[in-house]
């Protein structure tokens, strides 16, 4: 079987949906070269009126977006920078969110904004290392957090799809990843659909985006003493509440890990809506980034603000043995 | 629940005004009413959360909508009530949103900053200052791509021209030769800052700028506004992109209703009185026989009067309903509370 890349699979999420739907049209800063690669071979494929370019004008053409939405089309963002995400933070959550509420459900804005990199990608300091999913999941914009090729590209076919906003943050640390998969097989993955990928009976760990990986080297290695289920849960709103209900009724036990800052993070969230209303027989755990957490340059700064495996390890056996 | 959808209420036929001239009167003469029956409501409790009063620049929502198509599309202020109107939307069911009723244009969901109105191309009024001229400038983009002429109209205030994303639009526009017309309402007032005294330059140098075609237009004469969008929207059909029209009027009231109450100073009587001297309805109505005008003022406060009992006897809106249409795919996320 070929090897497809997680970036490989983004570009041919956008592309199989740009040539199933003429309405679909992607804006952003240099799209046309693609230096992210997301976007590689579209502008030549499918042309200048569909693949624009942009000036460095992110609230602009963010709104401009909206405004192409409510004439018909599907726009898609590319945005290079997960912080400029603050800068757009106005025009995806206080309008384009808004409007079918605000106008009583007369109209609908399908954009997708796509970040092929968000996180930390390695010392690239402070204000082009940041996480904000939690932001977005907290005032209800749709939120995918893929962590596998295959989800990459069913999540983003689907945010394309999507009626409604939906932000798709491809973490740095999962772009390298490949996965040995039947092309024909690749399908779009539902929101709010989350995924088991090992099961476990002593404790369930929910992780976000690339952690999951992470999260399955530390399973494995824990083998033999601790049997961890690791549930992704792909979409971070919508969330799979019941899903994971059904993994803690398994194992009892949780550990969250998310490279998102702590306070109000979506781990938080997590962690308080089990303790809520599933069950658990020990306390539960998270592993994030300090509170407040602002990226530092050196590499050895940056890597002691990031959830480590070391970490992870250490919460699960924490769990377990409060037990 | 879900509310019954109101697109069989309307409770009033477009009047069939023929004349141009008394067209024109007949929307700011409309859009007047509407405004001083909806201060009225304000005062009563029956609109809640206040407006902001349009008396004052009528000429300019009655002068640019003359010029524009059914199928063209605006974008709106928080100060819209009158560019709704004049664009099409029902006046009963405008008023109806401004009261929250679930008959209203939004079905209660948008109140008077959001009043919108797809149907009659209103893409909706926006309550962030300058916020709503990208969401046009793309609209009008999807309009070329899709290769058909309409165009939008954008609407904003001296305030916006402040407002870094509406700067970012107009580059956009012109870059692209977007089918866009740019509305600079200046009323002389971003709330209480004078224009001079929050504007360095001109507004029409923000135009020049990015080499956008712009002049100022007598904002309290329709038919000043009406010709001057007219070429606007002739080149915006063209292809040869945006145009920018400052129009020049003086507020009225107060920037929101609050004031009556909080009653801050920053304009004299003497002032108010000099402005309201020069009054789109009177510009317009001295060029009609008096008896055109009377029957159109008669025929309005009629239809005004229907408005304000249609937005008194409809149902409010049901509560277990209260997030009806957060997500146009029909999600509905967890309660609040459980």
């Amino acid at each position: 079987m070929p090897k497809l890349s997680y970036l490989k699979a983004l570009n041919r999420a956008i592309g199989d949906e740009m040539d199933r739907d003429e309405a679909v049209c992607v804006f952003g800063e240099d799209v046309g070269v693609a230096v992210t690669h997301a976007t590689a071979g579209l502008l030549k494929r499918f042309g200048p009126d569909r693949v624009l370019d942009t000036p460095i004008s992110e609230q602009a053409f963010t709104s401009f977006a909206t405004g192409a939405a409510l004439a018909g089309l599907r726009p898609l963002i590319e945005f290079q920078i997960p912080a400029l995400l603050f800068l757009v933070f106005e025009q995806i959550a206080n309008q384009a969110h808004k409007f079918s509420l605000m106008t009583g459900g007369q109209t609908r804005v399908p954009v997708t904004y796509l970040l092929p990199g968000s996180g930390s990608r390695e010392s690239w300091a402070g204000q082009h290392s940041d996480h904000p999913y939690s932001l977005f999941a907290h005032v209800g914009v749709k939120t995918a957090v893929p962590a596998t090729p295959a989800d990459a590209y069913g999540l983003l076919v689907t945010a394309i799809r999507d009626d409604d906003p939906v932000v798709v943050f491809a973490p740095s640390g999962a772009l390298g990843v490949r996965e040995d998969l039947d092309l024909a097989a690749l399908a779009p993955v539902p929101l709010g659909v989350g995924r088991i990928h090992r099961r476990g009976t002593d404790v369930t760990v929910v992780a976000v985006g690339h952690l999951v990986h992470d999260a399955l080297a530390v399973a494995e290695d824990l083998a033999g003493t601790v049997s961890v289920e690791v549930f992704d849960p792909r979409t971070l709103f919508p969330f799979d509440w019941s899903g994971l209900a059904a993994s803690l009724e398994r194992t009892g036990r949780l550990v969250v890990v998310d490279d998102s800052n702590r306070s109000c993070g979506i781990g938080g969230e997590i962690v308080a809506t089990a303790a809520e209303e599933m069950r658990l027989i020990a306390p539960p755990r998270r592993v994030t980034r300090p509170d407040g957490a602002v990226l530092p340059f050196a590499r050895e700064l940056d890597l002691a603000c990031q959830p480590t495996r070391a970490q992870l390890r250490a919460a699960v056996e924490k769990a377990v043995g409060a037990g | 629940m879900t509310d019954r959808t109101a697109g069989a209420d309307r409770t009033t036929a477009p009047a069939p005004t023929a004349d141009p001239a008394a067209a024109l009167y007949r929307t700011v003469a409309l859009v007047r009413g509407f405004e001083q029956r909806a201060v009225e409501l304000v005062r009563a409790k029956v609109v809640l959360g206040g407006i902001h009063p349009y008396t004052g620049q009528e000429a300019i929502a009655a002068g640019t909508c003359a010029a524009l198509r059914p199928d063209d599309v605006i974008t709106s202020t928080h100060r819209g009530h009158g560019h709704v109107l004049a664009k099409g939307a029902d006046p009963a069911r405008t008023m109806a949103e401004l009261a929250g009723r679930a008959t209203g244009l939004n079905r209660g969901r948008g109140g008077s900053m959001h009043a919108a109105d797809f149907g009659v191309g209103v893409l909706g009024a926006n309550a962030v200052v300058g916020a709503a001229v990208p969401i046009a400038a793309g609209a009008a983009w999807a309009f070329r791509r899709a290769g058909s002429d309409r165009v939008a109209l954008s609407y904003f205030g001296d305030g916006a021209v402040s407002q870094g994303v509406v700067l970012e639009a107009f580059n956009l526009a012109a870059l692209w030769r977007v089918p866009l017309v740019l509305v600079c309402e200046n009323n002389g007032f971003a709330t209480s800052m004078r224009t001079e005294d929050t504007v360095a330059g001109s507004i029409l140098g923000r135009a020049a700028a990015f080499g956008i075609p712009a002049r100022t237009v007598d904002g309290t004469d329709p038919e000043a506004v009406r010709d001057a969008t007219a070429e606007a929207v002739a080149r915006a059909r063209s292809g040869a992109g945006p145009t920018l029209l400052e129009c020049t009027a003086y507020r009225f009231d107060a920037h929101h209703t609050w004031e009556h109450t909080a009653r801050p100073r920053y304009r004299t009587d003497a002032e108010v009185a000099a402005g309201r001297a020069r009054d789109p309805l009177e510009v317009q109505g001295a060029r009609l026989p008096a008896a055109t005008r009377a029957a159109i003022d008669a025929e309005v406060a009629q239809l005004l009067d229907r408005a304000v009992r249609f937005a008194r006897e409809s149902p409010h809106p049901d509560p277990a309903g209260a997030l009806d249409h957060l997500y146009a795919t029909g999600l509905r996320a967890r309660a609040g509370a459980r």
